[in-house]
């Protein structure tokens, strides 16, 4: 990056700045003779490095997306949003690639560090931004509550939900059938087992997932709920306990940043409907292995 | 004594209950009850029950070992449900707090027991990385390896025949796929996951490993930087602890017969049959 500055003098301050090089600025100064004539009381400017934003790399139609993204709204976390879009093939650009080599988000660039999965992500954010305690506590079981939560879910709801959003959404669009009816009915079940978990063992009785204040595990529960709900399946239905506590998780992250967070994947559905599907065809060899 | 030496309180995290009661001990001393050890409910045929007791031995973390026996079914006994309803090992017990998942566990540990830095380092962007494997690795090298596992060692059993080939090639392909990412992007040319130093990180990846393995199924071969890697781990565990450990799982080829004997097949099969659809 490199940052003139001219000061003084009846002159006008003259700055510009070129920011196609993310390299910090350690410092800068008057290279040309001519500038001093110009500007004869011009100066040697020590500057601080310039600090670069948090760079995330997201499609808030994937749900680790959403909950890295809700986190950082909602804890104020300065980022820019990278929007990268799976459905237009945006993971496979070289420029991507740099960020994260598996080609997936959500990733993190800040600033020489690249970082992907989002459970890594947030845990980092939580700590350079040192976030409210409630969203990790220090406290060494109410952690342990967390991190559970945090790692039985990949084989658990994230799983479940996600397969009931490929096999509704996705694969009938890309594969022009549906899905076999035995493994319609497993994914179903499946996911039942997994929102019984959620509700006999890691809520209870208990407001949220922690006991009585939000973290982390209830975010990343409820973006992945979400994406069952997206598929049209009511998940809520029948459920008041896990119902309830939505309500209460939408409420401490706010109705207006979540409903946001949410809009696109709630209208999935028919925006698939719309998308060419010769372009989606990267995705057969996977459906092929899941379903067929 | 005066009055003010009747203190009892708890250090919250670390276990200790300190009493400092009226009985002649001079002012200051306290009488201290060990309340570090922690139960761990563990079958070595089960990669994350391996990581956490490698762990646990190598960090010479005060433990008592709660065999949990997979091959009888005593996950789904009566007793073990109070443990735990998910019906899966690991689990701790530390006093009433109940804690499923290695993950979690390790990292309960690793505080509760100020495990040296470098398992768990406490800055930011190792401590990332090592957090970065410990998720990947769920729905990659655990989930693949795991299939292989049951591919090559349960289903012939429990089904009479061996799985067909195109679905055991598909497991086979997942699980080199998940290999190529481990060695270009987690491990690169380093000497462990995270560097110089061994970690959580590692010690999750080589027991998951030694999984296939234990079928026969050589993941090493042709990786010599795999194979490298893996002889650093062992080393840096101890030889004789990390055979120990993973002596059931390299004798795996003695579970279906121990399945039989123990008359657990018609019972076990419904419930494995799902966990590899």
């Amino acid at each position: 990056m490199r940052l003139n500055v001219f000061v003084g003098g009846p002159y006008l301050v003259s700055l510009w700045v070129d920011l196609t090089n993310v390299w910090p600025l350690k410092s800068c100064f008057l290279k040309s003779a001519s500038h001093r004539s110009l500007f004869p009381r011009s100066q040697v400017v020590e500057l601080q490095p310039v600090k670069m934003p948090l760079e995330l790399y997201l499609d808030l139609f994937s749900q680790p997306c959403r909950s890295v993204y809700i986190f950082a709204k909602k804890n104020n976390i300065p980022f820019d949003f990278k929007q990268t879009s799976l459905m237009l093939g945006d993971q496979h650009g070289e420029e991507f690639g740099k960020i994260n080599m598996m080609r997936k988000v959500p990733a993190m660039r800040d600033g020489e560090f690249c970082l992907s999965e989002s459970i890594a992500m947030m845990m980092y954010m939580v700590e350079k931004f040192k976030t409210p305690d409630h969203w990790y506590p220090a406290d060494l079981q109410k952690r342990a509550r967390v991190n559970e939560y945090l790692a039985w879910q990949h084989g658990g709801i994230r799983m479940h939900g996600s397969k009931m959003f490929w096999i509704t959404v996705m694969v009938p669009k890309i594969m022009g059938k549906e899905v076999p009816q035995d493994k319609r009915d497993d994914a179903v079940e499946d996911l039942n087992g997994s929102l019984k978990m959620i509700e006999e063992k890691f809520l209870q009785d208990k407001p949220f997932i922690a006991g009585d204040q939000i973290s982390l595990a209830d975010l990343v529960a409820i973006v992945e709920i979400f994406q069952p709900l997206a598929a049209g399946v009511d998940v809520f239905e029948g459920r008041p306990k896990l119902s309830a506590w939505k309500d209460r998780v939408r409420q401490k992250i706010g109705p207006e940043l979540f409903d946001e967070a949410h809009k696109g994947v709630m209208g999935a559905m028919e925006v698939v409907k719309t998308l060419d599907s010769s372009k989606l065809q990267g995705f057969k060899p996977r459906i092929q292995k899941m379903f067929f | 004594m005066s009055a003010e030496s009747h203190s009892l309180y708890f250090q919250n995290g670390e276990g200790f209950l300190s009493a400092s009661i009226n009985m002649g001990l001079p002012e200051g001393q306290t009488l201290q009850l060990d309340t570090m050890t922690v139960e761990l409910f563990l079958d070595l045929h089960s990669q994350p029950c391996r990581a956490v007791y490698l762990f646990a031995k190598k960090a010479n973390i005060p433990f008592e070992y709660k065999k949990v026996d997979l091959a009888s079914g005593e996950q789904y006994g009566e007793e073990f449900g109070q443990i735990s309803m998910v019906r899966k090992v690991p689990v701790l017990k530390d006093g009433d707090f109940i804690l499923t998942e290695s993950i979690a566990i390790l990292m309960y540990l690793a505080e509760k027991f100020s495990t040296p830095d470098h398992w768990y380092p406490a800055e930011p962007q190792k401590r990332a990385r090592v957090n970065e494997y410990l998720s990947w690795q769920h729905k990659a090298i655990r989930e693949s390896g795991s299939k292989i596992f049951w591919f090559r060692a349960m289903v012939p059993l429990l089904t009479g025949a061996p799985v067909d080939q195109e679905r055991m090639d598909s497991a086979v392909e997942d699980l080199t796929s998940s290999l190529t990412i481990f060695e270009e992007k987690f491990l690169q040319k380093r000497s462990f996951i995270l560097g110089q130093d061994i970690s959580l990180a590692d010690l999750v990846a080589i027991v998951e490993l030694m999984q296939p393995v234990g079928t026969g199924l050589d993941v090493f071969e042709g990786r010599p930087l795999l194979g490298e890697w893996r002889d650093r781990v062992k080393k840096e565990l101890g030889e004789s602890l990390f055979d120990e450990a993973h002596h059931v799982i390299m004798n795996a080829h003695t579970l279906p017969q121990e399945l039989e004997d123990k008359g657990m097949l018609e019972f076990l099969k419904p419930r494995l049959k799902k966990l590899f659809n």
